[in-house]
């Protein structure tokens, strides 16, 4: 079976200089990812700010140059693709709809682009397609003669997410699609983004840094920290049983409406990482509260256990005691 | 009071224009043709004028009025097709520096350095000294040489709105570099763009009235504002009005424009261009 | 004991055409935690720069009270209130960038609060801000005091403001989204540093967010906000226990919580989306968005008592949510 989208080893370095004397920094904001995603499943992506999420993103969608490695959209590889047959596979959903969407285009312009942009849909059938897509988000059709300005945040993001489905995409890069949304919008978008996955038989890949709305739409959760997977489950294993200390200290982090029981201590101390410089060893060992001697030294890469991928030198040792 | 200025500005520029526009149907005199027999007739407002001559006539005994008309057309052709050249050059320098960047943002830099270490009013006449004046050489050399600030905003607005996120989703859509560069950059970084116009052709009316006076501009007899001071300078101690009218012409147009482009800035909320 | 804080039918209107803050009352103890929870444009920073004085010139209020302490606020002069301001009231703003000045080291910054208030000499300003910086965690205090905003990092920065807010060691901190733009690793321990430092100093916080997940974990009282009105306002457990305005039951609903996920149901959320309100505006502002919404909703609706400290402002009656359940 072919998968959705398979990455290999996938890296991106950024070289920026800050003038001319200073040296340059040489930034790892991506730096040797693996996976693999059937058809039809949710791949969550977590983790903190600037840890290399959306550069992945970027790059699964053909918008960035990889730097090394390689990664095939339904089996065949993205590299290879001309732009038109990308647009076909897959169509991203951004964070900030105030951004995502053309200012000085109509909701209906917008939305018909990537139509456009195949080149061999007539106009009447780019209309049609349009109106069907907008209706379908629960847009009507009166707005689609709007500009984005007269339009709230809700309303954009489903302008975006028409946009990214006209053309029956089979996969669709989410990155923090709800972070800019109000709750009672968020569940809105939520809803409705599980409801097109279902009725389309779209794959998602899902990037957000709120843990509980991955919790409610991925089937599988990979946790990324400095530009690496540092654990990959199935979200139920991964909530029930987090074995990389990163991810206890995510899911222990999170705040559930329990009036009571305090703010947590996430343990994580002072330092903060750097993709600039990553230190040697675990990536995560100056902010790891369970480190050992030895995890300065040893990079616990690619460490997989009873089939997950867990990049801890203590997960082959101290399997589900914890 | 920031309104009524911009207001004027806007009137100022739209009386210029459409004098410029029906010049040939209300000038009460044809703005070539000479009278030795009445020459420096002044204005009527003043000793010795009359209704036939409301400005009164030049040296030659040519109808002011009509000439300063005429005179309108001149200076509005040389500032729209001044700015329309040197917009598109510009335009096109900036937006591609500032989209692709990397090496054609290094090369489009190095033009721009270039332009900016060119005297530009030598230049200017250096050029139509060689070539010789004609309005065509006067509009293309001004506009081959305006065009920087065009390109330094629109380079720095491009490099702004590619890092948006509408950006990145037209390229997903597969849409063509041509399709973003007109459809999805451009429009959006025009605003800054309309001030950086109106600051340039007020430049460009001024140097050409410069070029004219120093006689490298539009060549006689045609009636450019420049033109008339030039030709006036003799006169002006017995018949002050020769240059000053002409001079006030020049002067409340490029007020206007610039309280056009001043008031416009302020609408649009556009930064000031430097 | 008299309360710290007291404002009573406050209103913010800009221009004619939008009232911001329409009659909010709320009184704050020495000590207490008070939520003001809402959606983003209901008019929960507003309230906030009403009661600091720091609303813009095309804003106005008006108030039946406003007191801190024995300070009448709706009178006194714009020097008293700066007085009053960084010294015994102090805020911390939703985007730190924003508040602090790029152009000035934080400890000249630290410094020039503590200075305008208290009469002392530099060196011991600067003594006090190293003194505070490490209070709130920050470990190389003398070296963040010579740096530029812009090289702390976004968790730092708000350090840096909460030290900022308590240098003169105020009775009541107003914290408008201080978390908002953190990961949760740091929200977590941003949080946990406030919480920690209200016990010790005993001060007043007025809490302002979104997120019911903060609210439920540092709330001593919460007040939940809709179209610049308090729609309901209860102690923490009360109200997350037997929350009354259908609002606040459907916000809670919206919410994902973790490890009580069900993946196969679609989450509770509330059509439409919040409304711009009008000065002149009668009735309910929820029932365009209202379930249980009925044609009395558009005159006026009554401010109703559920427990002695739980009150909410709707015409259903206390009970109604046994009737929803069932
Ligand atoms: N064009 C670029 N040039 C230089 N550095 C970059 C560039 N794009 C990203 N980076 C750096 O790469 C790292 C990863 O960035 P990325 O945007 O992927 O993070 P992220 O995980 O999406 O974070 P967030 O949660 O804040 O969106 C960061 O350190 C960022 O500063
Ligand atoms: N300076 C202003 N001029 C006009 N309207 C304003 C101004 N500041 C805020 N508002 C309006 O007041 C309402 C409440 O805003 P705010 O208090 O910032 O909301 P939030 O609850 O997100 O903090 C919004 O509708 C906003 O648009
Ligand atoms: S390898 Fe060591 S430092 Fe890294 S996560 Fe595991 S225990 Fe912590
Ligand atoms: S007053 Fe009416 S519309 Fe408003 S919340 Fe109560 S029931 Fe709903
Ligand atoms: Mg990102
Ligand atoms: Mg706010």
């Amino acid at each position: 079976m072919t998968c959705a989208v398979e990455v290999r080893d996938v890296r991106r370095v950024f070289r920026t200089h800050a003038g001319m004397l200073a040296p340059e920094r040489v930034v790892r904001a991506v730096d040797g990812v693996s996976f693999a995603l059937p058809a039809g499943h949710v791949l969550g992506i977590v983790g903190e700010s600037g840890c290399g999420k959306s550069t992945l993103a970027r790059m699964i969608l053909g918008l960035l140059p990889i730097s090394e490695g390689e990664i095939l959209v339904d089996g065949r590889s993205l590299a290879a693709m001309d732009r038109r047959e990308r647009a076909r596979l897959i169509q991203p959903v951004f964070q900030d709809p105030f951004s995502s969407l053309n200012p000085r285009q109509r909701v209906r312009d917008i939305v018909a682009l990537p139509l456009a942009a195949q080149g061999n849909i007539s106009g009447r059938q780019q209309r049609d397609q349009v109106m069907e897509m907008l209706a379908r988000v629960g847009i009507s059709a009166e707005i689609a003669d709007r500009l984005p300005a007269q339009l709230s945040g809700g309303q954009r993001q489903r302008v975006a997410i028409a946009r990214a489905l006209v053309l029956h995409p089979r996969i669709v890069v989410c990155d923090e699609p709800t972070s800019a949304l109000d709750v009672s919008v968020q569940a809105q978008i939520l809803n409705l983004l599980a409801e097109l996955r279902r009725d389309l038989r779209l794959t998602y890949l899902f990037i957000s840094h709120n843990l509980a709305v991955v919790e409610h739409i991925a089937t599988e959760v990979a946790v990324m920290y400095l530009g690496r997977f540092v654990e990959r489950a199935p979200v139920d294993e991964l909530f029930r049983d987090p074995r990389h200390p990163y991810t206890r200290a995510l899911l222990s982090s999170v705040l559930t409406p329990e009036p009571g029981n305090g703010i947590p201590d996430v343990g994580l101390g002072e330092t903060y990482p750097d993709p600039a410089n990553i230190p040697p060893g675990c990536r995560f060992h100056p902010r790891c509260p369970v480190a050992l001697n030895r995890c300065r030294t040893q990079a616990p890469d690619n460490i997989v256990t009873h089939g997950r991928l867990t990049e801890c030198l203590l997960a082959e040792g101290a399997q589900g005691t914890r | 009071m920031k309104h009524a200025a911009t207001s004027l500005g806007a009137l100022i520029v739209f009386a210029v224009l459409l004098a410029a526009v029906v010049a040939p149907l209300v000038a009460p005199h044809d703005p070539f043709v000479q009278d030795l027999n009445q020459r420096l007739v002044p204005p009527e407002w003043m000793d010795g004028g009359s209704a036939v001559h409301p400005f009164g006539t030049d040296q030659l005994g040519r109808d002011y009025l009509s000439r300063l008309l005429y005179g309108a057309r001149i200076s509005m052709m040389i500032g729209i097709f001044t700015v329309v050249t040197s917009g598109l050059i510009g335009i096109t320098l900036g937006v591609f520096g500032g989209y692709f960047g990397g090496k054609i943002d290094e090369v489009v830099m190095f033009i721009i350095t270039c332009r900016l270490s060119i005297p530009l009013i030598l230049v200017a006449l250096t050029v139509v000294a060689l070539i010789g004046s004609s309005l065509l050489v006067v509009i293309l050399t001004l506009g081959l040489l305006l065009w920087e600030r065009f390109a330094v905003v629109s380079r720095t607005t491009t490099m702004q709105v590619r890092n948006l996120d509408y950006i990145a989703a037209a390229q997903a859509a597969g849409a063509s570099r041509r399709h973003i560069l007109l459809r999805e950059v451009l429009p959006n970084i025009l605003t800054p763009l309309v001030v950086v116009a109106t600051l340039e052709m007020a430049l460009a009316i001024l140097l050409e009235a410069a070029l004219s006076f120093l006689g490298l501009g539009v060549p006689p007899p045609l009636p450019s504002w420049g033109l008339m001071i030039a030709e006036g300078k003799d006169y002006m101690f017995f018949s002050p009005w020769v240059i000053m009218i002409p001079g006030i012409a020049l002067f409340v147009l490029v007020l206007g424009i610039n309280l056009l482009g001043d008031g416009l800035r302020d609408l649009l909320g556009a930064a000031r261009p430097t | 004991m008299s309360p710290v804080l007291e404002a009573g039918n406050l209103r913010v209107t800009f221009g004619t055409s939008v009232a911001a803050v329409r009659g909010v009352s709320l009184t704050m103890n020495r000590g207490e935690t008070h939520c003001l929870v809402g959606e983003s444009g209901c008019g929960k920073s507003v309230t906030a720069l009403a009661i600091m004085g720091l609303l813009s010139r095309t804003a106005h209020r008006s108030a039946d009270i406003l007191r801190f302490h024995d300070y009448d606020l709706t009178r006194l002069s714009e020097r008293g209130m700066a007085r009053l301001r960084g010294d015994r009231i102090a805020m911390i703003f939703q985007e730190p960038m924003t508040s602090l000045n790029p152009a000035y080291t934080v400890g000249s910054q630290m410094a020039e609060v503590f200075q305008r208030h208290r009469r002392v000499s530099r060196a011991t300003a600067l003594d006090r801000a190293a003194e505070l910086l490490q209070r709130v965690g920050i470990t190389a205090p003398g070296l963040r005091l010579k740096q530029y905003p812009h090289q702390l990092s976004g968790g730092l920065r708000q350090r840096v403001m909460i030290s900022m807010a308590l240098m003169c060691e105020p009775e009541l901190l107003i914290a408008d989204e201080p978390t908002t733009a953190l990961d949760v690793t740091v929200q977590a321990q941003i949080l946990r540093l406030l919480q920690n430092l209200q016990r010790e100093l005993g001060l007043s916080l007025l809490l302002i967010t979104h997120d019911l997940g903060i609210v439920a974990r540092m709330a001593d009282r919460v007040s939940v906000m809709y179209a610049g009105e308090i729609v309901e306002s209860a102690p923490a457990g009360a109200l997350f226990a037997a929350p009354t305005h259908p609002y606040t039951r459907g916000l809670l609903r919206c919410i994902p919580v973790p490890r009580q996920v069900r993946r196969d149901e679609p989450l509770g959320s509330i059509p439409g989306v919040v409304p711009r309100i009008a000065p002149d505006f009668v009735g309910c502002s929820f029932r365009d968005r209202c379930a249980q919404a009925m044609p009395d909703c558009a005159r006026h609706v009554p401010r109703q008592r559920a427990t002695i400290d739980h009150d909410y402002l709707c015409r259903l009656p206390t009970d109604w949510t046994r009737a929803e359940a069932a």
